[in-house]
């Protein structure tokens, strides 16, 4: 039977996992393939890398954590971040990324999905998709896409937006509330529903998991297929297990091989 | 004892060779594993594996462009009979041909068509895209010690195209996705698996191990 995924994400700056990451005990917090190797351990169904590097000298660094991550997990990893160009995503794909995704670069320039599908196979190619609710309380949802980490607005409809990406060659989408994005109060359910019921490839829901029944909204009332999150799993609030478990009790196909 | 995988320019293989490595490590079948787009190295391996991502022509037109490549792997898997593993697209290779985008021809080494999945219940997304349970449908060396069936292990798939074999003795497992879809295939001595071993941690990791013993 196919399963849902449960899928963690690591923001990684210079090579570095940002504020670190607890949940067990490693002999170094900040370092990403440590904590990715804890994660396999723990039953995670993908791993995720965004690498937020800001200093041009410094995008090499994400090659390297990826190289050594795929060494030692063999489990699949999607890694997104500054993927501006095709030679970006050959160089993370021969480093051992299974995914790679696509924001800004996307939003500026359509015709770089179809570019990148046509040369690696759309089945790598996750275009994530950060949204943000425009329309006033009350009125009809309509959301936008938002570049710079959510303050700049495009103007574009996200719902559009995604069947555009996914009709150029987009082999997933992962969606991200911005609106939702670091408050603990759970997906943008009206919002993952309205994208994951508009297109045909599978939808990772973002932004805002505080609970473990926030995981199980995303995929009963969202609609989508995977649920990823960052902050309930790198201090220890809840292990990967507890949370499939959590999602099997509420009656979700989860993996949970031993 | 030397395990060839084939370099054709068809996505990374970095990560499958270390996946190999550990395998024949921790299963005591220790052997090197090697990287390679030399037809002569192919031919002088015990075991020969044909990864693949992608599309089937891409593939198709990667392998063709490695002169001598196709030749070796007839020579060496079909008339030598020495174990082959085909993973996604590798293992797509293996039918007569592929209808993605085009057709095109494959090895034809399994008869039958790799053609698009197409689930009954239209809310199944494609690509078929995570951890699926497989339902074997008659024993093989390489699920030997790995539990099936819907409480047995997972395995990771990302495609949208899969292998419909035209005779069922050739078909080993499936998975369930709004309908059968073709997880492992197997002809003599060449196998195939649709999903990625070198993704699907335990049940891949066995898997490896089982085709590093096999021994048909």
């Amino acid at each position: 039977m196919f399963k849902v995924r449960v899928i963690p994400c690591l923001d990684v700056k210079d090579g570095r996992v940002v504020k670190g990451v607890n949940f067990v005990d490693l002999r170094d917090a900040g370092d990403p393939v440590e904590a990715a190797i804890a994660y396999d351990a723990a039953g995670a169904d993908e791993l995720c890398f965004l690498d937020i590097t800001a200093s041009h000298e410094n995008r090499g660094t994400i090659l390297d954590v990826v190289r050594r991550t795929a060494e030692a997990c063999f489990m699949p990893l999607t890694v997104g971040g500054g993927v501006r160009t095709v030679d970006d995503i050959r160089a993370l794909l021969q480093s051992g990324a299974d995914k790679v995704s696509i924001n800004t670069a996307a939003v500026n320039n359509r015709q770089f999905v179809a570019e990148a599908a046509e040369k690696f196979g759309n089945q790598c190619i996750v275009v994530a998709i950060d949204a943000k609710r425009v329309s006033p309380d009350g009125a009809p949802a309509r959301w936008e896409i938002f570049t710079h980490g959510g303050r700049k607005p495009t103007g574009i409809d996200a719902v559009e937006y995604a069947k555009e990406v996914v009709a150029l060659g987009a082999g997933e989408i992962l969606l991200t509330s911005m609106d939702r994005d670091g408050t603990r109060a759970g997906f943008d359910i009206a919002l993952t529903r309205a994208i994951a019921d508009a297109v045909p490839v599978p939808v990772i829901a973002s932004g805002g998991v505080g609970n473990l029944d926030h995981l199980v909204g995303g995929i009963r009332d969202g609609h989508a297929t995977a649920v990823l999150a960052a902050s309930i799993f790198h201090f220890g609030e809840h292990t990967i297990r507890e949370a499939k478990q959590h999602m099997a009790a509420a009656g979700l196909p989860m993996r949970l091989d031993p | 004892m030397t395990v060839a995988i084939i370099d054709y320019g068809s996505g990374n293989l970095h990560s499958a060779a270390k996946a190999f490595e550990r395998a024949a490590r921790e299963s005591g079948h220790d052997q090197p594993i090697l990287v390679t787009r030399d037809p002569e190295a192919v031919r002088a391996a015990d075991r020969v594996v044909l990864p693949g991502v992608g599309a089937f022509a891409d593939c198709r037109r990667g392998l063709d462009a490695v002169t001598g490549m196709v030749e070796a792997l007839e020579e060496t898997v079909r008339r030598k009979g020495r174990p082959f593993l085909g993973i996604c697209v590798g293992m797509q290779l293996m039918a007569e041909r592929g209808r993605e985008y085009e057709v095109t021809d494959g090895l034809g080494w399994i008869p039958g068509e790799v053609d698009r999945i197409t689930p009954a219940d239209p809310s199944l997304k494609i690509p078929h895209m995570g951890w699926n349970t497989l339902n074997a449908l008659q024993p093989h060396p390489l699920l030997d010690g790995i539990p099936t069936g819907p409480d047995g292990l997972h395995a990771y798939f990302v495609h949208s195209y899969h292998l419909k074999a035209a005779n069922r003795a050739d078909l080993v497992a499936e998975v369930d996705y709004g309908g059968p879809v073709t997880a492992i295939v197997a002809h003599g001595t060449a196998a195939g698996t649709q999903f990625h071993p070198e993704k699907s941690q335990r049940l891949g990791l066995a898997l490896i191990a089982n085709f590093l013993r096999w021994a048909p």
